[in-house]
């Protein structure tokens, strides 16, 4: 199963935490945000929300701008 | 001086944009001597080369975080990237920004006030990236925004305010605060804004690019603090001819 991750084909993941915990090490990182499909995750939702094949993930943070 | 914004009271009229400082060790002390009232941050997709800290950092400070929908070029994008923001640094609050040209960087005047509108019925307080243009910050205040951000010149040009009679237009349009976004280069660019009647300056690259960045920083906290003192102070109306300013009698000879 694959999913599309900030942009690019990556290994699905069975939740957000999951996919989370892979990609940062972390299942509940600090000062990051998650969208599936366009639509913002809230974080409390994160060990529940499945990824079904194809979803697009976008994991952001705050980096130095404006 | 402080400013008042969606009835929260900020502790300076100056704010920092942190993009394009050199290291981040820097950012630590160019804070200390800015004293901003608000820090705008970007948001962006994590990679595994990230560099962290950035919110340890701010977060130590506690000076509030403003962070922008910088690089959107839709309503939809600048709407969903303020809602991935909020989520991350748990602030209502975003810089709103929308461009409509890359070569530019000039806001998409219709994307922002439909972005705007959006985000606004979405609970947000939203400070609007705008041009120098009155209707168009009256447009952005009708659908409520909490302050507009009137551009002095193209981003990261340098420039200052390069049409200060706009500047003007647009703080006797509003209501609302309105702070100059853009296009400061150095002290006295924050302080004309100052003094043409904006509420508060956001200064980012006039600091972080500059030869010595906490310097700058001083330099624009003193600029925004000496702008608004004098137009408290009200200044003299502009004369084509001299006046004498010593007594004109009582001269001998």
């Amino acid at each position: 199963m694959t999913i599309v991750l900030n942009g690019a084909d990556a290994p699905g993941a069975a939740s957000v935490a999951d996919l989370l915990e892979r990609h940062l090490g972390v299942r509940e990182p600090h000062g990051v945000a998650v969208a599936v499909g366009g639509e913002v995750v809230p974080r409390s939702g994160w060990p529940y929300r499945s990824l079904p094949e194809g979803s697009v993930v976008e994991i952001v943070t705050a980096v130095q701008g404006g | 001086m402080s400013v008042t914004i969606a009835g929260r009271e900020l502790g300076s009229a100056l704010f920092l944009g942190t993009g394009g400082l050199p290291s981040l060790a820097l950012l630590d002390p160019v804070l200390v001597a800015a004293r901003p009232g608000l820090v705008t941050v970007s948001v962006r997709r994590t990679s595994a080369a990230q560099e962290g800290g950035l919110l340890d950092v701010l977060r130590r400070t506690g000076v509030p975080l403003l962070p922008n929908t910088a690089g959107c070029t839709s309503a939809r994008e600048a709407v969903l990237t303020a809602r991935l923001a909020r989520e991350a640094l748990e602030t209502t609050w975003v810089k709103l920004e929308v461009i409509g040209d890359e070569a530019s960087l000039m806001p998409d005047a219709l994307e922002l006030v439909d972005a705007a509108e959006t985000l606004v019925r979405d609970g947000f307080v939203v400070l609007p990236y705008t041009t120098d243009d009155p209707v168009l910050a009256r447009r952005l205040e009708d659908v409520g925004c909490a302050a507009v951000m009137p551009l002095g010149s193209p981003i990261g040009s340098g420039l200052g305010v390069l049409n200060p009679h706009a500047i003007e237009a647009v703080v006797a349009a509003v209501s609302v605060p309105v702070v100059l976004d853009a296009g400061v280069g150095t002290a006295s660019d924050a302080a004309l804004a100052m003094e043409l009647g904006c509420s508060a300056v956001l200064a980012a690259t006039a600091i972080t690019r500059a030869d010595d960045p906490v310097t700058m920083a001083r330099a624009l906290r003193l600029g925004v603090e000496a702008g608004a003192a004098a137009r408290a102070g009200g200044r003299i109306p502009r004369r084509t001819t001299a006046r004498a300013s010593s007594p004109t009698t009582g001269r001998i000879g």
